[in-house]
């Protein structure tokens, strides 16, 4: 389970470098890279984080992954989680963070 | 390339409070360290406070809260049922008094809790209540950057106390990325470091080691410091082994409590009563579950609306989207699928069970002058998110009073010490491991001879000597690692704290010689609990020896000093 940078989107803000709670990511030439993808925590942090949507989460092979990647983009309160499925498609589901969990 | 750092650069620090840790704890402590003094407060941190430690991806609810008609008193009799007597009464009543304060504190704040039309907290069972998690860390990390009297240190980790006459004076820090050795002096400390993880083989050992349920950057540094510093510590063989989805170990708890799923084995025998409803029990039925060849096991979510299924992948977002993941990846959510479970590997974690800092009942430890809270102060288990800011606030309160009666100098020469010890891992040309494989045998050791996973968390007189022999070995390697670059010296000085901590977890696994604790602490050669065991189990090290002893069970109502 880990993180995926698309460096062609990447704008080298430096905000995910920053934010990660175990320090993984940096910038190198300019472009944000995980030199140990393998140290991710999955917590997400540098995917809400990033201005332009360029971090994506997978699970790992090695724990059941299938290929899907899930990526956030921030409106205010709300956020809206895209999981991009192995097949191709897409599903968002939105969640406002003024509102609880309900369970 | 950068060129390779060869030597440290030293700097100074002063302040009146030192908060090594700037988690939950650390930056509740230092909130409180404002409304009652004047000093200067320095956070220490290792990662960014934003983010960093336990609340990072967000949590699922505040699972201690006194809800109306819920004393306290209630809250001590659960968590004394649950850790089967093995607790610190004083430490649990002041923790539990302190906890609905901390809720109003974090609303102010803007945590968004759910209410009904009368305006009261929404409850779930009858200890929770519910609220959006996501972005706890976050709101209390922008409380503190508002505080001109706090200062926030950030990417600097802390590795050594700087302790006179069992008086601390403060601490030693190396940058993460910047090549130096910070010599930090304080008044008081505070210890919040969080708990341990990575000291087991975790679920997944290859490329998704990482995946855990605690922060895996959380690495037992406070605990460490406090056993070579000397100072007593309480209960490390109450390990805590966390009952999670599989494979993502993401919560089950807002499965189990939010649509009240069952757990069922692979016949779809609801088995949790036959073994009992404590947290260790279940994960004990799970795993005799699993043994016994009813395996595997699930949470039983066939058959929710599917109004609530959707409202459990939206809950998942909110603290472990992982699991989220996989339910749409794979299109099988949970109205579709049950959900399986599995335990995880042990880690120790006192705001989960009762291991850590053996402190007094004002969370001051036994060297004077420093505090602990959190996940890093034994004795008072069950205290999650709104335990740890409580004990925060208690700590603060404490170090507040402290502060007036003392100053902090100390012979500063013995950095030079510390500067040369740490600059022989950078000048280290090749070692004959690295600090990965290092890593990977204590895990090996501590699975397979001190009750993890592999042992199905078993362990004897008879394995526990063998791990410490090995933890022994590898404890020599550690010291003769070879570091490329800070981050690298960061992970070398990572895993000596675990090691240090391996160390006294076995010990303290030895010397309690009865199981009160399946799975827990499973120990083969005594498989019943004795009421003679009705008491707690510290240790401390002395003249480079860890030496066990026992003390009595301390009651609510006492205040309890050193
Ligand atoms: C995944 C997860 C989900 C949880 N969900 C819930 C929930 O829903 N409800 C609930 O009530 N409780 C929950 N808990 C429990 C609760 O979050 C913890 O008990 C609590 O946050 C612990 O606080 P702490 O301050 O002790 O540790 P942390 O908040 O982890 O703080 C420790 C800090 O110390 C820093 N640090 C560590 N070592 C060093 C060093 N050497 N130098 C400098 N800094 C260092 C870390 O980076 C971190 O910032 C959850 C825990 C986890 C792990
Ligand atoms: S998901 Fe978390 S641990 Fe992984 S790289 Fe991003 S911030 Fe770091
Ligand atoms: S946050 Fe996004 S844009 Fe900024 S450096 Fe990281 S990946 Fe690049």
């Amino acid at each position: 389970m880990s993180i995926e940078i698309k460096t062609k989107q990447c704008i080298g803000c430096g905000r995910c470098c920053k934010v990660c709670p175990g320090s993984l990511i940096c910038l190198n030439g300019g472009i944000a890279e995980i030199p140990h993808p393998e140290r991710c925590w999955a917590c997400v942090s540098c995917v809400k984080e990033c201005p332009v949507q360029a971090i994506h989460m997978y699970l790992g092979e090695d724990m059941g992954g299938l290929g899907g990647r899930l990526h956030v983009l921030r409106e205010g309160t709300l956020l809206h989680w895209t999981v991009r499925k192995p097949d191709g498609s897409i599903r968002t589901l939105t969640v406002d963070s003024r509102d609880s969990n309900k369970y | 390339m950068e060129p390779q750092i060869k030597t440290l650069r030293t700097e100074f620090i002063e302040t009146d409070f030192l908060i090594i840790g700037g988690g939950t704890a650390g930056c509740y402590a230092a909130l409180i360290f404002c409304e009652q003094a004047d000093g200067r407060v320095l956070i220490a941190e290792k990662a960014n406070i934003q983010r960093s430690g336990c609340l990072a991806a967000g949590v699922n609810a505040i699972n201690a809260y006194i809800v109306p008609g819920k004393t306290p008193q209630d809250y001590v009799d659960y968590a004394r049922t649950d850790a089967d007597g093995i607790v610190r009464g004083d430490l649990l009543l002041t923790m539990a008094e302190g906890l609905n304060r901390t809720v109003e504190k974090m609303e102010s704040l803007g945590l968004t809790i759910l209410k009904d039309e009368q305006g009261r907290y929404v409850t779930r069972g009858s200890r929770n209540i519910k609220i959006n998690g996501e972005n706890i860390k976050p709101i209390l990390a922008e409380a503190v950057k508002e505080k001109p009297q706090i200062t926030v240190l950030e990417r600097i980790n802390v590795f050594e106390y700087i302790v006179e006459d069992n008086r601390i004076k403060g601490a030693y820090a190396i940058g993460v990325d910047a090549p130096v050795l910070y010599v930090i002096s304080a008044k008081a400390v505070l210890c919040a470091t969080g708990g341990a993880a990575g000291l087991y083989k975790p679920n997944h050992p290859g490329f998704s080691r990482h995946k855990m349920w605690y922060p895996p950057f959380n690495t037992g540094a406070g605990y460490a410091m406090g056993i070579r510093a000397g100072a007593e510590m309480t209960t490390f063989e109450m390990r805590f082994i966390a009952l999670r989805c599989k494979d993502t170990i993401a919560p089950t708890g807002t499965l189990a409590q939010g649509v009240g799923a069952k757990q069922i084995n692979a016949s779809g025998e609801v088995y949790e009563q036959k073994y009992g409803l404590t947290t260790s029990q279940r994960v004990h039925g799970t795993v005799m579950e699993n043994q016994e060849g009813r395996g595997p096991c699930y949470l039983r979510t066939i058959g929710i609306t599917p109004e609530q299924d959707e409202d459990l992948q939206k809950a998942y977002l909110n603290m472990a989207p992982s699991q989220t993941l996989r339910w749409l990846e794979s299109g099988k959510t949970p109205g579709i699928q049950n959900v399986e479970i599995e335990g995880t590997e042990p880690y120790i974690v006192g705001g989960h069970t009762a291991s850590g800092y053996w402190v007094d009942t004002n969370r001051e430890t036994t060297v004077k002058g420093l505090f602990a809270a959190g996940d890093v102060a034994g004795g008072c288990p069950q205290k999650y998110v709104t335990g740890a800011f409580a004990e925060g606030e208690i700590a603060a309160r404490s170090a507040a009073k402290y502060m007036n009666s003392t100053a902090g100098t100390f012979d500063r020469a013995r950095y030079e010490e510390q500067k040369r010890w740490l600059e022989g891992f950078l000048n280290c040309p090749q070692a004959s491991f690295t600090t990965d494989e290092v890593e990977e045998a204590m895990q090996a050791v501590m699975d397979e001879y001190a009750g993890g996973i592999g042992s199905h968390y078993r362990f004897s007189e008879k394995s526990l000597n063998i791990a410490a022999e090995k933890i022994r070995e590898l404890e020599q390697q550690a010291q003769t690692l070879s570091a490329g670059g800070m981050q690298e010296l960061v992970y070398i000085l990572e895993l000596q704290e675990r090691l240090t901590l391996c160390k006294s977890v076995i010990a303290h696994l030895a010397a309690r010689e009865e199981t009160r604790w399946h799975s827990f602490a499973e120990n083969v050669d005594y498989p019943d609990s004795s009421p003679k065991w009705n008491r707690y189990v510290n240790s401390r090290l002395e003249g480079g020896r860890l030496s066990i002893l026992f003390r009595p069970l301390v009651q609510e109502g006492e205040t309890y000093e050193h």
